[in-house]
């Protein structure tokens, strides 16, 4: 039940885009066409599960023993940085395939706010190992809900009116702001009315 | 003093793993690249113009190399030079592009020689200016003169000139087509670059209107055609346009046109562009700050306000 409420909570409620307004400019900057939206929104998954769970085990086993919990944020850096640059390398060396929906993503997220800030939320709400990897890939599916949603709506902005000075990036703000409006009618209510 | 040590270890040690852990993964993990995408990359000019339709450079040498790309004359700024290494890298001949455009403004309104309808004092854009009635000018057709292509230019290709008109100097011009793109009176237009003269005027309204409210528009007077026959200008539209594919002299219409609006094809930029920044070893913001307020008072033209009020 836990795991349900978790990824209620990150996909809709505290939606990591729409509520807590981390990871912007992928958001923005990525969401131009549907196509690379959804691979952007995969690579931010998958790379938010496995910081998750990494940062959770540096926390547990590295931090906590040494009394020097203070240095989560840069650690946390430190740790997501290497891992997305050994997964890019990876996934160029095993699957180019894959690498090729993906790889030109994962570098633009290797320090991205989202990724580093669901691992601190992690760890702030002292989630068990299971639990932080479920937060991180409930936050990611979560963010490839509002990207996908957004570049959607971009795509049929694009062939709309719109006043000169509001192409491009400053609707595309606006947008997002009716969207995170829109958001706020998941409220912690429903996850009590859903699952008690 | 115990935990500081700690922290300095730990960041230390986590970085020195990662570090050399990721040095190990990128020797094992190796993937051969094209050689031919860097080699590329050094020919074309890297000004990341855009102008090819690709991101930017690295973008347009990786679609070549890997032949996803078929046209390999799309860099325009590079010129037959950059097309001419493309081709002795792919192994193809490649013919060159036929001819070098740039671009030029066709209007030499201002303050001192059009009719203005109103005062404009927003944002200095002439995006935001067109919004209002299509700007200030009685002409609609007009430079609108608040240099958006000017801050749109990769090249710094565009300024005001002596008269604090905006004009493109045509040998620094690399033909990407941003300065098109952005204006919004379409006064910026292609001409060839072995152009002598253009007309420099865009307003296509009947010439009792055009005399009324600008001195140096185009009155389709048809003088420069009947002085001139061999120099392809042709009136449509109370509006003369050169024909370039004709090469004969220009001279006798340059000298009789009335309105005198048959100017040379490039410009001598006074403020911003490439020659200030060539002279001064200015920073290319300072220079475009420089360009703004250097630019000529905007005058209240009060004679014209009161016109158009009685009308």
């Amino acid at each position: 039940m836990t795991y349900i409420g978790i990824i209620i909570t990150f996909v809709f409620i505290n939606n990591i885009i729409l509520n807590q307004f981390l990871g912007l400019c992928p958001f923005i900057g990525v969401s131009r066409n549907v196509e690379s939206a959804v691979g952007m929104g995969f690579a931010v998954t998958f790379v938010m599960s496995l910081a998750s769970l990494t940062t959770w085990m540096i926390h547990n086993v590295v931090l906590i023993p040494l009394g020097i919990e203070f240095l989560q944020t840069i650690t946390f850096i430190l740790v997501i940085a290497g891992l997305v640059q050994l997964v890019e390398m990876v996934i160029q060396k095993i699957s180019p395939p894959l690498y090729k929906a993906l790889g030109i993503y994962l570098p633009l997220i290797t320090t991205n706010c989202a990724v580093l800030g669901i691992a601190l939320i992690a760890v702030r709400n002292e989630y068990g190992a299971i639990e932080s990897f479920v937060a991180g890939f409930a936050a990611g599916v979560g963010f490839l809900l509002a990207i996908l949603l957004m570049s959607t709506l971009r795509e049929k902005l694009d062939t709309e009116w719109v006043p000169k000075y509001l192409r491009g990036t400053p609707i595309a703000f606006i947008t997002g702001g009716l969207m995170a409006l829109a958001f706020m009618a998941f409220d912690v209510a429903l996850l009590r009315n859903l699952i008690g | 003093m115990l935990t500081i040590l700690f922290a300095i270890l730990i960041v230390g040690a986590l970085g020195a793993v990662f570090g050399i852990g990721l040095a190990f993964a990128s020797k094992v993990l190796a993937v051969q690249k094209d050689s031919r995408v860097a080699e590329l990359e050094g020919i074309l000019p890297g000004l990341n113009c855009g102008a090819c339709g690709y991101a930017g450079c690295a973008a347009y040498a990786e679609a070549i190399a890997n032949e996803s790309e078929q046209t390999l004359t799309l860099c325009s700024p590079g010129g037959p030079t950059v097309v001419e290494k493309i081709g002795s890298v792919m192994g193809v001949e490649v013919e060159s592009p036929t001819k070098r455009m740039v671009t030029q403004v066709h209007c030499r309104g201002g303050r001192d020689v059009s009719t203005y309808e109103f005062e404009y004092s927003g944002i200095q854009d002439c995006n935001a200016l067109h919004l209002l009635y299509g700007g200030d000018k009685v002409c609609k057709q007009s430079c609108l003169q608040l240099g958006s292509c000017i801050r749109v230019c990769p090249v710094d290709a565009i300024g005001y000139d002596a008269e604090g008109k905006v004009r493109v100097d045509k040998d620094v011009c690399i033909s990407c087509g941003k300065c098109i793109e952005v204006c919004p009176t379409s006064v910026m237009k292609w001409v060839p670059y072995d152009a002598d003269v253009i007309v420099a005027c865009n307003n296509t309204d009947p010439p009792k209107v055009v005399r009324k409210h600008c001195k140096v528009g185009c009155i389709g007077c048809s003088i420069c055609a009947k002085r001139s026959p061999e120099g392809g200008f042709e009136i449509t539209n109370f509006l003369s346009t050169i024909d370039y594919d004709k090469n004969g002299p220009r001279d006798a219409a340059v000298e009789k046109c009335p309105p005198k609006c048959i100017i040379p094809a490039s410009g001598d930029l006074q403020i911003g562009g490439a020659e200030v920044q060539s002279s001064e070893s200015n920073s290319k913001v300072e220079t475009k700050a420089v360009a703004v307020e250097d630019r000529p008072e905007r005058e209240v033209d009060e004679k014209s306000q009161t016109d158009i009020r009685n009308e």
